[in-house]
């Protein structure tokens, strides 16, 4: 009975919470909050609340078209191993509390390497797409993934050495104890935020899709709920970002009550969203070129002398 | 790495019209370029010459959806000239009046372009709801909010009443104050200006050489604007700078383009202020004697040419446009070639091309044999049942 009870309680936390269910509302709650702010922010009047929903709602109606030349058993699985590998990097990041589903030390380095596989399958799924644009698109994500990959993760470790544990609930534990702290993290918090546009393929660093370059980018091919998929990947893939971003440096937790942590939860996922929403309305597309080398030249450094300073602290400590 | 040949069009999210550049690709550079126009002829030559004089102003007008009263002047002045009409003065200041609104929305809607193409929605989206303004003012004016039908043979269609005259002038204060700060914005943007300084450059001797005309060779230093240099109507009556940059890329075309908007709101202003009492119209008669003649003018994209010969009838002999745009689609391989992929659209998009008012008919004469071969319309279906069937597509039954 136990373990009849234990197998009910793992297909709930995958279907429902906070697995596919919960994931796929909040990536079409965020999408809508990213379109409306970015709206506003540009002086239009922006979607109705559901239209995110109806996006989705008509791309499963429409025809899938798949090119003849493409590889037909990867063009159909890639968008599945996108999402299921951003759906299970969420099991390990912190919701209404702080401690994930399932925590464990180490597990930032899981998610952090959970959250690369989406950018392999953007380029797979270029390549397979056997299209001229798909493929440039590919390849362009690939090189973006050299370059915003190494201070992203580099952004978090900073934190993470500080709070000396590689667990994501172990960070926050030691930030909620130690709030005054977090102020010394900033630096990182302003190079995650860049990088991860880069990861999520946002303005500024949108060369993989950039529609007046590439047409479509890696997703050129792609239609239907082939494209559904992907599109509902990518929001569940903000909706990570922010959530791991929040949990590493913020520090505020409520404990005990489930339903005010929740609302504390998107209120911090909801702050990161519009920062990145008004990062894409600030600014312009970056170069390929230009994208790696500020990556490199700007954002590495300056982790870099991050997770220095946090050495240093903690030495001090 | 392998070369790569990238298809840009003729249909592409990068072009507004159907235009086809090949690019031969080495990585993310571009190592070369080819132009192929055509693909959008719509025989507006052929057809001026079976309507009326009258007619014909109409249809010009509709070679540009964006620049249409600059062809519709231009054609009216060969006809007026033709004809030995002197046009009445208020006549001439209030189409340089509509002339001058054109160049204003003109540019607020390519700087929205430029945006678009480097990846800033933003500046798209603020600078198409502030053009909104100049749309506005113009469908006062003329009813329309483009196709204005302003001109006629002799004059202009519409007077300006002085409570238009000074909705005018309030639409420019808002309109100067938002030009004010993209100006700033293009200026002190740094994500805008590495995306355009250094980009698709074209250097004075290139650009004189390739013949560029407008904003893009005003942007290399030239000092040229047929409203200075062969001022029609009103131009010599008016006090204004012609807008040159030195830095000869993207950057410097955009400057020009936003100091050209300011130069517009003095003009307009000066405009108001000086015009006339007077008649709107003189007389032209429907037959115009034989002859012929040439005018030029200065569209928001550059030198717009219209040449009208008559053979003393009611309808034209012989009507040739030459659209700003194929002046400067020769300089286009040259800036694009040695560039990256991602600087293509915006420098294709710095000229502001126009393609669809470029294409006019093209006669292909052997250079070597010197044969001069126009194809007609048999010939052509049969050169078409052999090209299928050279690949194997036999219908069956003559097309």
């Amino acid at each position: 009975m136990a373990n009849l009870m234990s197998v009910g309680t793992a297909i709930f936390n995958i279907l429902v919470y906070p697995g596919f269910l919960f994931l796929g509302v909040l990536s079409l709650v965020y999408e809508y909050a990213d379109r409306i702010i970015y709206a506003r922010l540009q002086n239009r009047v922006g979607p109705p609340w559901y239209q995110p929903v109806a996006d989705l709602i008509k791309l499963l109606t429409k025809e899938t078209v798949i090119p003849s030349e493409a590889n037909n058993r990867l063009f159909r699985s890639i968008p599945t191993f996108a999402f299921a590998a951003t759906a299970a990097s969420f099991l390990y990041i912190p919701v209404w509390n702080n401690r994930s589903l399932l925590p464990f030390d180490g597990d930032l380095i899981v998610v952090m390497y959970f959250l690369t596989i989406p950018t392999l399958t953007f380029f797979l799924a270029g390549w397979y797409s056997s299209s001229l644009f798909a493929e440039i698109g590919g390849i362009r994500a690939m090189m973006q993934l050299f370059a915003y990959e190494v201070p992203f993760y580099m952004s978090l470790l900073g934190p993470a050495a500080l709070a000396g544990t590689w667990s994501i609930s172990g960070v926050s534990q030691f930030y909620r104890e130690h709030p005054l702290l977090i102020l010394i993290n900033i630096p990182s918090l302003a190079v995650a935020i860049f990088s991860a546009q880069g990861k999520l393929e946002r303005v500024p660093f949108d060369a993989p899709d950039a529609e007046t370059e590439v047409v479509g980018g890696t997703f050129t091919e792609y239609s239907g709920r082939f494209l559904a998929m992907f599109r509902m990947m990518l929001g569940a893939e903000m909706v990570v970002v922010a959530a791991l971003i929040a949990a590493v440096f913020s520090p505020f937790f409520i404990g005990g009550n489930a339903a005010l942590g929740l609302f504390l939860f998107l209120i911090k996922v909801l702050a990161v969203v519009f920062l990145l929403a008004l990062m894409r309305a600030a600014l312009a597309r970056f170069r390929l070129d230009q994208m790696v080398s500020f990556c490199w030249k700007v954002l590495t450094p300056v982790s870099l002398a991050q997770i220095l300073l946090d050495l240093i602290i903690k030495g001090a400590l | 790495m392998s070369k790569m040949i990238v298809p840009l069009g003729p249909q592409h999210p990068a072009l507004e019209e159907p235009e086809s550049f090949t690019l031969m690709l080495e990585g993310e550079r571009v190592a070369a370029a080819t132009v192929a126009l055509g693909y959008n002829h719509r025989g507006m030559e052929k057809a001026a010459e079976s309507r009326t004089y009258v007619q014909n102003i109409y249809l010009l007008e509709r070679i540009c959806g964006i620049c249409s009263h600059s062809h519709s002047t231009c054609y009216v002045q060969t006809v007026e000239a033709l004809a030995g009409a002197e046009v009445p003065k208020r006549a001439q200041y209030i189409r340089a009046l509509i002339g001058e609104l054109e160049r204003i929305h003109s540019h607020l809607l390519w700087l929205g372009i430029a945006g678009h193409e480097i990846g800033f929605m933003t500046l798209f989206m603020y600078a198409w709801k502030d053009r909104e303004i100049v749309m506005d003012i113009l469908e006062m004016l003329t009813g329309n909010r483009i196709n204005y039908g302003m001109n006629m043979l002799g004059g202009v269609r519409r007077d300006i009443t002085p409570e238009q005259g000074q909705k005018v002038l309030e639409a420019l204060d808002a309109l100067e104050e938002r030009t004010e700060y993209y100006k700033n914005v293009i200026l002190q943007e740094q994500t805008v200006a590495i995306r355009t300084l250094g980009v698709g450059r074209l250097s004075r001797e290139d650009g004189l050489r390739l013949g560029a005309t407008g904003p893009v060779l005003r942007a290399a230093g030239v000092v040229k604007d047929i409203r200075k240099d062969d001022p029609t109507e009103v131009y010599n009556e008016l006090d204004f700078k012609v807008a040159t940059d030195e830095h000869a890329d993207v950057y410097g075309r955009t400057v020009v383009r936003v100091t050209e908007l300011m130069e517009s709101y003095h003009m307009i202003r000066q405009i108001l202020r000086q015009i006339p009492d007077g008649p709107l119209s003189v007389k032209v008669p429907n037959r115009i004697p034989a002859g012929e003649a040439a005018a030029r003018y200065e569209a928001p994209r550059g030198e717009d040419f219209h040449y009208t010969r008559s053979n003393g009838t009611d309808k034209p002999e012989r009507v040739k446009v030459r659209a700003p745009t194929l002046a400067n689609l020769a300089a286009i391989t040259h800036m694009i070639d040695g560039g990256f992929l991602a600087d293509v659209p915006i420098v294709i998009a710095a000229i502001d091309p126009c393609f669809s008012c470029t294409d006019r008919m093209v006669r292909v004469k052997d250079a070597s044999s010197g044969r001069d071969d126009v194809w007609n319309w048999d010939k052509l279906r049969q050169y078409s049942i052999e090209w299928h069937k050279k690949r194997g597509q036999d219908l069956g039954y003559r097309i």
